[in-house]
């Protein structure tokens, strides 16, 4: 190949992991290393696991260049089915789990019809659903905690995948962790060796070697590293299953899929989109649907990491979920964003809340931090956008 | 007092080390209207921006000489101070604000202290208003209520308003019909006798001709000539060779090797109501059958129904109470929706590209794509991105879109290639019948003839194809034959023997009288 196409990775892409990864260095150095022990590993997936999930859902309605306002309070809701029917009418684990999916999805069909049919903005439906939402939840509850859940629901929130514990007393490390991290080594650097085969084969640009071994490697260093904190504490929580699974399957659903595509093209011009055959009402709803369905996981995993449902649950989760997307690089006009992209953004405040938490800062002066770092992390987005 | 009013001299602006314009001259008499021709790119607006001080004094080296004195502008507001007033493409006007706080926006008649004395506002306004022809106007109503004409005259009234002299127009005629240029024009003239100097910029070389007392023609950054009324050769084959630097002898590529084959598209008995007002009949029993290899016209005056008629039938996009029945290929098909249409093999490309057409965020390989996504592109749902890459990139080449990748954001391309990435887009739906609204609006000369070409290939290829212009040239160069459109009916057909503009339009008059 005489013109062999060789192109830079482009760092920008990145610049939120490496934030990401300068935020937890920081941390650890200020908290001389606390946020690296095993168990604040585990704290950190435990306690953002309902945020991932539900920044997943969040980025399709932001990609729709809207927000859904009322996440908390659907989430609060789900919980609160989940606690009555199990606590009151002693609910089987799964039809309480079955119940509080319909309630999600209930929800969420009701916001995208008054979205998508009757073309009411997604802003007041969203506040009114985050309303009536919360009413409903203190009403269920009549402004009580339901609890505590059976111990084979808090496994879903609490629990870990069994283990195979190895190694000295005192310094036991699960084995299924490591075959864990093993396997996702072996398929990370599969799936990077097949995509510079496709590249070759269609003849497209390549990066150049070495910034791929160092990128995988980096890749590979944060999986082992994580893998083996796991393995030192309780291995593998339930919740990482879970939350993988919905990253794997949107992140597959936005980058491959035409409905994936569908969402972009209509944030990024509704009347082109529909003009090239897209049914725009569809979309709209289903995108609402869908972030409802994910608003009852989400209740289901809260409810059964705290063993109750109470009212006050989710109280904000919206804002943190589309600070996430926003704070991923998703853009506020639509069209511009990805699942990864609000993951990361979740973990950015999730490692901040954590740090802060261990180095001893008050809850008011965390909100500050978070503020700043949203309105720090768009605008330099922005501003860097602006300039080029 | 020097005759020139305005001195550009040695301009060079860069962007990023790309020089836009390279040792520009512009010198402009006082009281004459100067054309400014070059194609999309040449560098007019950036000359422009530095004149009215978008680019502050400073980013770029050369100097201006306005009214004898060298000015340093660093805003707009310092121009327009000095009485240079521009006025954009995109109109600047708030679209729910009345015509009298529009003409006074920015620039508000006080009484006191930040307090709008609205007497003297709508007194004034009408004052303006009358200047540009329109004192019969009512300075209360919104602006958006007006059609774009109008609008235009407004925005020139508003530039009145802050006692021009020097009044730049770009693209000032773009969005208006026939009528309405021609009147805009002599607007134009009636200012100059007022000893208001004008620089206009436009791609409408014939209106040109007719207005401008000198032509300076500007390619790829640089001056290339300036041209005086009476002294040199006005033609538009002569500014056309400035711009393009060669002889464009034929602006329409000759079309051989077409067998015109059996009628494949036949819309029948078509009436549609206005959208908002079902009272409202936009389009009554209109009956047009295109042949495959065909390249079929809609004339027609602007708002004759032409955009409407396309789009109604295009899946039903616009109107409503649509009755009537389209055959594809004799068959008769219900294009219920966008996505019907396109699966009947169906393609409508639409006027306004940045609006309707493309995704400008997005990149060209996913803006060419978006159509054909569901049919040609994915197998259960699922995209297959790596032959979306091979069939973007081949398109790129066939039809010569201007870009460094594929993965270029379709907002930074100029018009002419945005118009090609929407032609492609439309292309890889694989139709067989093509409408094409106003498929070279805004686009410069060169970039035309390629989408002419693309337009000959299709007819070339068996497509059935119609052309929606407001341009009377263009449909006569490129058609074969042509339905008349006039007030939602068809008022004449014309063979390619029988084209000319006398005709277009005499049908036009001889339809509007026989409606009175």
């Amino acid at each position: 190949m005489e013109n062999k196409k060789v192109v830079n990775i482009d760092m920008r892409q990145y610049g939120m992991v490496l934030a990401l990864i300068a935020v937890y260095i920081i941390f650890a150095v200020l908290t001389g290393g606390k946020n690296m022990s095993p168990a604040n590993i585990n704290n950190l997936i435990m306690q953002n696991g309902y945020i991932v999930i539900l920044a997943v859902g969040m980025l399709l309605c932001v990609l729709t260049g809207n927000v859904d306002l009322g996440v908390g309070s659907v989430v609060a809701t789900c919980g609160a089915v989940i606690g009555i029917g199990m606590v009151d009418y002693g609910w089987n684990m799964w039809i309480a789990i079955i119940a509080a999916l319909i309630v999600g999805l209930l929800c969420g069909m009701f916001a995208g019809f008054f979205i998508s049919k009757l073309g009411i903005p997604p802003f007041i439906v969203t506040l009114a659903t985050m309303l009536m939402g919360r009413g409903l939840t203190y009403v269920l509850l009549q402004a009580q905690t339901k609890g505590p859940l059976p111990d084979n629901f808090v496994y879903i929130g609490a629990g870990f995948l069994p283990t195979i514990k190895i190694g000295a007393e005192g310094a036991q490390i699960d084995l299924v962790c490591l075959i864990v991290a093993a396997v996702v080594s072996v398929l990370i650097v599969l799936s990077e060796l097949k995509s510079i085969a496709t590249k070759k084969k269609y003849g497209f640009a390549t990066n150049p070697v070495w910034q791929l071994i160092v990128k995988n490697a980096i890749i590979l260093v944060i999986v082992w590293f994580f893998f083996y904190k796991l393995a030192r504490y309780s291995g593998i929580p339930f919740v990482l299953v879970v939350m993988a699974a919905l990253v794997g399957l949107y992140h597959f659903i936005t980058t491959k899929t035409v409905a994936g595509r569908q969402v972009y093209a209509l944030g990024g011009n509704a009347k082109a989109a529909k003009l090239s055959g897209i049914n725009t009402e569809r979309v709209f709803f289903w995108v609402y649907t869908n972030m409802g369905l994910l608003c009852a996981v989400a209740g289901i995993v809260l409810s059964a990491r705290n063993a109750s449902a109470t009212p006050k649950a989710g109280d904000q989760f919206e804002m943190d979920a589309i600070a996430s997307c926003y704070i991923g690089g998703a853009a506020t006009s639509g069209g511009v964003g990805t699942i990864i992209g609000a993951v990361v953004g979740a973990f950015i405040m999730g490692i901040l809340n954590n740090g802060m938490s261990l180095y001893g800062f008050s809850t008011d002066l965390q909100k500050i931090v978070k503020g700043a770092v949203l309105l720090g992390a768009v605008t330099v987005d922005l501003v860097s956008k602006r300039k080029k | 007092m020097s005759e020139y009013i305005l001195e550009m001299n040695h301009i060079t602006k860069e962007f990023s080390g790309v020089k836009a314009l390279d040792d520009v001259n512009l010198k402009v008499k006082r009281g004459e209207v100067h054309a400014l021709c070059g194609e999309n790119g040449a560098g007019k607006s950036t000359l422009m921006n530095v004149l009215s001080g978008v680019y502050p004094y400073g980013s770029y080296t050369g100097d201006i000489v306005y009214k004898g004195e060298v000015g340093k502008f660093h805003k707009i507001k310092d121009s327009e101070a000095k009485g240079i007033v521009i006025i954009h493409q995109e109109l600047a006007l708030s679209p729910y604000l009345s015509v009298a706080e529009n003409v006074f926006l920015g620039n508000e008649q006080c009484s006191g202290k930040g307090v709008i004395d609205w007497t003297q506002t709508r007194a004034k306004a009408t004052e303006m208003l009358a200047k540009v022809g329109l004192e019969h106007e009512d300075v209360n109503v919104p602006v958006g209520t007006l059609g774009v004409g109008k609008q235009q005259l407004i925005e020139i009234a508003k530039a009145m308003a802050k006692d021009v002299e020097l009044l730049i127009l770009d693209e000032p005629t773009a969005a208006l019909n026939d009528e309405e240029s021609a009147k805009l024009l002599e607007i134009m003239l009636e200012l100059k006798k007022h000893g208001v100097t004008m620089i206009i910029i436009s791609h409408k070389l014939n209106e040109i001709s007719y207005v401008a007392d000198a032509i300076t023609v500007i390619r790829d950054g640089h001056t290339i000539e300036t041209l005086t009324k009476g002294v040199d050769d006005f033609s538009e084959d002569r500014i056309i060779k400035g711009m393009v630097g060669r002889e464009m002898t034929n602006r329409y590529p000759i079309r051989e090797g077409v067998t015109i084959g059996d009628t494949i598209f036949e819309v029948q008995n078509w009436n549609v109501y206005h959208p908002e007002d079902p009272n409202r009949q936009v389009l009554k029993d209109v009956n047009i059958k295109v042949r495959a290899g065909e390249v079929v016209g809609l004339a027609g005056l602007m708002g004759a129904g032409r955009t409407e008629l396309a789009m109604s039938v295009f899946g039903k996009s616009y109107g409503q109470k649509i009755s009537g029945t389209v055959k594809m290929n004799g068959r008769e098909v219900d294009l219920k929706d966008v996505r019907t249409a396109i699966d009947n093999k169906l393609a409508y490309v639409s006027e306004d590209r940045k609006g309707n057409g493309l995704v400008l965020i997005d990149d060209i390989k996913r803006n060419m794509t978006m159509a054909a996504l569901r049919n040609f592109f994915s197998k259960n749902g699922v995209v297959n991105a790596n032959e979306e890459i091979v069939k973007a990139e081949e398109y790129k080449k066939l039809i010569n879109v201007k870009a460094n990748s594929i993965d270029q954001a379709v907002g930074s391309l100029s018009g002419g290639n945005q118009q090609k990435v929407v032609l492609a887009k439309w292309m890889l739906t694989q139709p067989d019948v093509l409408i094409l609204d106003e498929p070279t609006r805004g686009i410069d000369v060169g970039a035309k003839y390629e989408i002419y070409c693309v337009i000959n290939d299709l007819a070339k290829a068996g497509k059935a194809v119609i052309v929606i212009s407001s341009e009377m040239p263009e449909i006569i160069g490129t058609c074969d034959r042509l339905y008349i459109i006039n007030e939602g009916h068809i008022a004449g057909e014309l063979g390619k023997e029988e084209m000319t503009q006398e005709r277009i339009m005499g049908c036009i008059m001889a339809d509007n009288r026989k409606g009175e």
